[in-house]
């Protein structure tokens, strides 16, 4: 008796081992696709939309190239996922989690392939990843105590994550940077306060730090380019045309007289409300929507500055910064608090007239200006000093760090070949394939740098086995050296979710043996 | 397809376009169901039990969902015949029903078909199959009955509880921290629950979930959890004692809702109409101000203007909240829905102990927390986990595994788990066979051989041989009467005695699944007849 299908006509099934190997094929290509990016000597990929104008990016990371790419296998979008999770939840790692859970799940096509069952594999896994993240509790070092010793660690772990990217000419100055805004956000996670300013032009040594704020604006015509001890008022509020919004009112007149009264009075409303706003005693006035011409004027008049459409979350930032507060309605001055700041001026960068607040209240925002040779450049410098604010910003939080290159991972695996040593039964397998994906970390960091890693990764096993032993692999010089002199630095929580992740996401893909694959929904009704 | 004729040699035509229609007739339409409701339980019986495997189903938009879920993975298959869209019914019935044991139904069900094919092979009319099915099932039924376990536990001590959630969960991916997730779903459960009316209002409990951090990060909030932030990023961001108003009205302009409009004409109507609307704003924070409110949640939007005057009259407030959670809220905090600002009294205030922002990650992601609710009956399970399908997977398992606490408070009775329960209904079912006289007597064999299955599944996915283990179990039952205790033992412990390896099910549970099973099989048992429209 032939079974009639049981699923709508596109639908595709796959079952036992073919599904097995299709997942395991798709996570493998995704992960070999970002593998050649890891480490400091790691390749960029060239990203081109298929939207209009075939945008081009030129990057390095991990979940920016796997959020461009277009994914049909479902196992590969779970992979693309946890990267794209560990973007959002430390900020780095991106690369490593997607690469190690590749491995783990090349490991665990080769156990499957000599008849052990996933379910044990996804046992020892979990043994081992336990197992590892202890290994790793034990080697961490805190210097949340000693203020000078932390800004060093946070110096070295911003440089050790810079110097796998495009600024890794300049990583001393961009660290610098780096630390000393996260330090400005006083253990606040909110990196929104941190505003970075692309402009090309110049090199990206040019690149700098600004304790004030600079928004990116001009300051209207005939008002004052210059203001002290500027008093600040920080407003969301329609300046076009001031309309009556209740009921629905509209303008309904019969005769033109009557339509330039109103207009009359809908002017005497707006000097109204510029007079209320010149009552709060500011002398200038950044309004996040437009400031028509009419207005404009007034404030020039009243030698007031006024600054139109600066985005909201300029808005927010400023406020933030000047301590005032974000205001729409204007009639009691004396309790609205108003932003304070120094100095207000207009600044060149390049070609562009900014607009440049020093001195301010609170300084708790500031601005990153960056500059380089080419948008693709500054695109990729503002993601990478991203990828080192986000794990600064954490490392303040959970002041735990672990020495890098290739270090965390000998460690673990080292730990965890004991523990295979130690256990009874087929799991010990698959403990033992774990710590060979680890072990591939820093193979594929030496791969990528050119050297013979073969040789590098057993140095490294052989450096390991001494109790306390601080080895990693130095790019630099092509040899095993020690990590904590040559200030390599990575931060706990980083390494901690990759481990995690990675273990999950490739216990997932793991414990899967059957794919449907529903019929694509149709799409003809919108052609 | 058979045609009548009449003597002329012209076929009668009693279907409308007959020609274009494929007919099953007979045991060729039953041969047919059978294989069909075969196939979609072939499918499920590999995720059966705490070895079973995962789905990976890729749905019409390409979101991928992985899952170990009977009901889900039916849900997402997209089935077209019609026999399997009556599996399809059956799991999610199940899951309506009792919440846990979708994929046990349908396996059941599969095995039953499976029997009744070698019973029509021996010609036996499926009527008979179906009756004697259905006097099985009685039976079954009656002998879980018997075999059940009363359940002691209350609030203070709940542990037998978390062992029969350990158990539901210990089948999913989120085994590896099981103890924890299920202690987190009785505590829900046990706060929402009315011990009295024995009664747990499900409903009562959100399940929110948040990507990052791991899964055991995964907590219990005694309050609410919403997705949103103050309104106004200068607002505080924590608020003790808070007093909620709760609105539907929005902080907006009021609009008419009739078609007229209020036209301006002159320029005295201009200056009035702008008064009054300078003042409307105004009297609205005035208005929650009066009644002593700290917080504002609102489902609607903010003004601008209004959004600044909240902020300076120093009243935080939320915008945008859905319609569930605001009920949830108005639930958690004791306080009344408002829908006009008219109406707003102190007595409608809801009441929260802390109201704190919390942010997580590197995004700019925002939660709220309300806690220290005034009625504290009603919880959120706060999920942590590495990916979304992680997450999703994982609040259907905190799902089962609350529908079963609930089960169990609803009614305290237990059998054992790990197909100990089928394998003494089988016994029983056996046993029980050789009084009734009569072809029946074939069919409840063949349900009692179908019970079997599901232990035998069981050892299969666990890397069991399926035979040699269903058999040593069931002898070792049968010596010794009355202890129907021994199952498979799926996590390789080393003893095959389910009480000693705290593995429970809920008696209605069980019960449910053999009567759905029966009954869908009976159904598909009673077609004879299957007409379809042919494809082209």
């Amino acid at each position: 008796m032939p079974i009639d299908k049981i699923f709508k006509d596109d639908a595709s099934e796959e079952k036992g081992e073919r599904a097995r190997m299709a997942s395991f094929i798709g996570a493998m290509a995704v992960a070999d696709l970002v593998k050649s990016t890891l480490g400091p000597k790691g390749m960029d990929k060239i990203l081109q939309s298929t939207g209009r104008g075939h945008s081009v990016t030129v990057t390095n990371d991990g979940a920016t190239i796997l959020k461009s790419l277009h994914i049909d296998n479902p196992a590969a979008k779970v992979l693309v996922d946890i990267s794209k999770v560990q973007d959002d939840e430390v900020g780095d790692g991106t690369t490593s989690v997607v690469v190690l859970a590749g491995e783990l799940l090349r490991e665990a096509e080769k156990l499957v392939t000599s008849k052990i069952h996933p379910m044990t594999i996804i046992a020892g896994y979990r043994m081992a990843a336990e197992c590892a993240r202890e290994a790793l509790l034990k080697r961490v070092i805190d210097n949340k105590e000693n203020a000078e010793k932390f800004r060093s660690d946070l110096m070295k772990i911003a440089m050790t994550t810079l110097c796998s990217k495009i600024l890794s000419q300049d990583k001393e100055h961009f660290a610098e940077m780096a630390v000393d805004a996260v330090f400005r956000l006083k253990g606040s996670t909110n990196l929104e306060a941190i505003q970075i300013i692309k402009k090309p032009g110049g090199s990206l040594r040019d690149s700098f730090l600004d304790e004030g704020f600079i928004l990116d604006k001009k300051i209207g015509i005939g008002q004052p380019k210059r203001i002290e001890n500027a008093k600040i008022l920080v407003a969301n509020t329609a300046m076009d045309t001031d309309k009556v919004k209740i009921y629905g009112a509209r303008v309904r007149v019969d005769s033109m007289t009557k339509v330039a009264e109103i207009e009359g009075a809908e002017k005497e409303k707006m000097k109204d409300k510029v007079k209320k706003i010149l009552g709060h005693g500011i002398n200038c006035f950044v309004n996040r929507q437009l400031i028509y011409n009419f207005p404009e004027e007034l404030f020039a008049d009243a030698g007031v500055l006024a600054i139109e459409h600066a985005d909201f979350e300029g808005i927010e930032r400023l406020g933030l910064v000047t301590g005032g507060e974000i205001a729409s309605t204007f009639d009691n001055p004396e309790s609205v608090k108003l932003g304070h700041c120094k100095l207000i001026e207009e600044i060149m960068i390049g070609e562009d007239k900014l607009i440049h607040f020093s001195g301010v209240a609170m300084g708790q925002a500031c601005s990153i200006v960056l500059r380089g040779a080419s948008h693709h450049v500054l695109d990729e410098a503002e993601r990478s000093l991203h990828d080192a604010l986000c794990v600064l910003s954490q490392t303040v939080n959970d002041s735990r760090v672990l020495l890098g290159g290739g270090w965390p991972e000998m460690v673990m695996a080292k730990e965890v070949d004991e523990l295979a040593r130690k256990t009874a039964g087929k799991k010990s397998h698959a403990i033992e394939a774990f710590s060979r994906a680890l072990v591939a970390i820093p193979t594929t960091i030496a791969d990528n740098a050119g050297l013979d890693s073969a040789e590098l990764v057993a140095q490294l096993r052989a450096e390991h086995h001494n109790e306390g032993c601080n080895a990693g692999i130095d790019v630099i010089s092509g040899a095993v050296g020690d990590m904590e002199e040559r200030g390599i630095y990575e931060a706990f929580k980083v390494k901690q979710a990759v481990l995690l992740s990675a273990t999950e996401a490739a216990e997932m893909i793991l414990r899967v043996d059957e794919i449907i694959t529903c019929a694509p929904r149709r799409r003809e009704d919108r052609m | 397809m058979a045609l009548a004729f009449d003597e002329f040699g012209r076929p009668f035509i009693i279907l409308r376009e007959q020609d274009q229609k494929t007919r099953l007739r007979g045991i060729d339409a039953q041969k047919a169901n059978i294989a069909a409701g075969k196939a979609v339980a072939r499918i499920l019986r590999s995720s059966l039990g705490p070895k079973g495997m995962d789905k990976m189903l890729q749905g019409p938009d390409g979101d991928v969902t992985i899952t170990n879920d009977g009901a889900t993975i039916l849900e997402q298959m997209d089935v077209d015949n019609q026999i399997a869209k009556l599996m399809v019914e059956l799991s999610r019935s199940q899951d309506y029903e009792i919440g846990d044991g979708t994929t046990g139904v349908v396996v059941m069900a599969g095995a039953l078909l499976e029997q009744a094919e070698r019973q029509l092979d021996r010609g036996i009319h499926p009527i008979r199959i179906a009756e004697g099915y259905e006097m099985a099932s009685r039976v079954a039924v009656e002998h879980l009955e018997r075999i059940s376990q009363k359940f002691e536990f209350d609030i203070s001590n709940y542990e037998p509880l978390v062992q029969t959630c350990m158990t539901t969960l210990s089948s999913k991916i989120v085994n590896r921290c099981k103890r924890s997730l299920a202690e987190i779903a009785v505590k829900a459960v046990l706060a929402v629950a009315d011990l009295e009316r024995k009664d747990v209002n499900l409903d009562l409990i959100k399940i929110e979930g948040k990507v990052g951090g791991n899964l055991e990060d995964t907590e219990l909030i005694y309050g609410i959890l919403v997705d949103k932030d103050m309104s106004h990023p200068q607002m505080p961001k924590q608020i003790e004692d808070a007093h909620i108003a709760i609105l539907t009205c929005p902080f907006e302009p009021p609009k008419p809702k009739t078609k007229h409009k209020v036209d301006i004409d002159t320029v005295e109507k201009f200056e009035t109409l702008r008064k009054q609307e300078q003042q409307y704003f105004d009297e609205m924070v005035q208005k929650c101000k009066d009644v002593g409110a700290t917080l504002v949640i609102c489902q609607w939007g903010f003004d601008d203007e209004a959004n600044h005057l909240l902020m300076h009259r120093n009243l935080p407030a939320v915008r945008w909240v859905g319609g569930v959670e605001l009920e949830l809220i108005a639930i958690a905090t004791g306080g009344r829905i408002v829908p006009r600002f008219q109406e707003l009294t102190a007595e409608k205030l809801g009441k929260a102990g802390m109201v704190r922002e919390k942010s997580f990650g590197t995004t700019k992601e925002r939660m709220l927390y309300i806690e220290h609710c005034a009625n504290s009956k009603a919880v959120t399970i706060f999920i942590r986990g590495g990916n979304k399908m992680m997450i999703e997977e994982t609040k259907r398992s905190i799902h089962d595994a609350l529908c079963v606490a609930r089960n169990l408070i609803r009614n305290k009775s237990i059998v054992y788990g790990g197909g100990a329960a089928e394998i003494a209904c089988s016994l029983a079912v056996d046993a029980a066979a050789d009084k009734y006289p009569g072809v029946e007597q074939y069919a409840i064999r063949a349900f009692a051989e179908a019970l079997d299955s599901v232990p035998m599944a069981l050892a299969e996915n666990s890397g069991l041989q399926p035979i040699e283990t269903l058999s040593a179990v069931k002898s070792q039952q049968l010596k010794v009467r009355e202890y129907p205790f021994y199952g498979i033992d799926c996590n390789d412990v080393g003893t095959n005695d389910m009480r000693e390896q705290n593995v429970f099910e809920t008696l209605i549970g069980k019960q449910q699944q053999i009567l759905l099973a029966t009954q869908v099989v009976k159904m598909i048992l009673k077609i004879d007849d299957v007409i379809s429209n042919s494809e082209y």
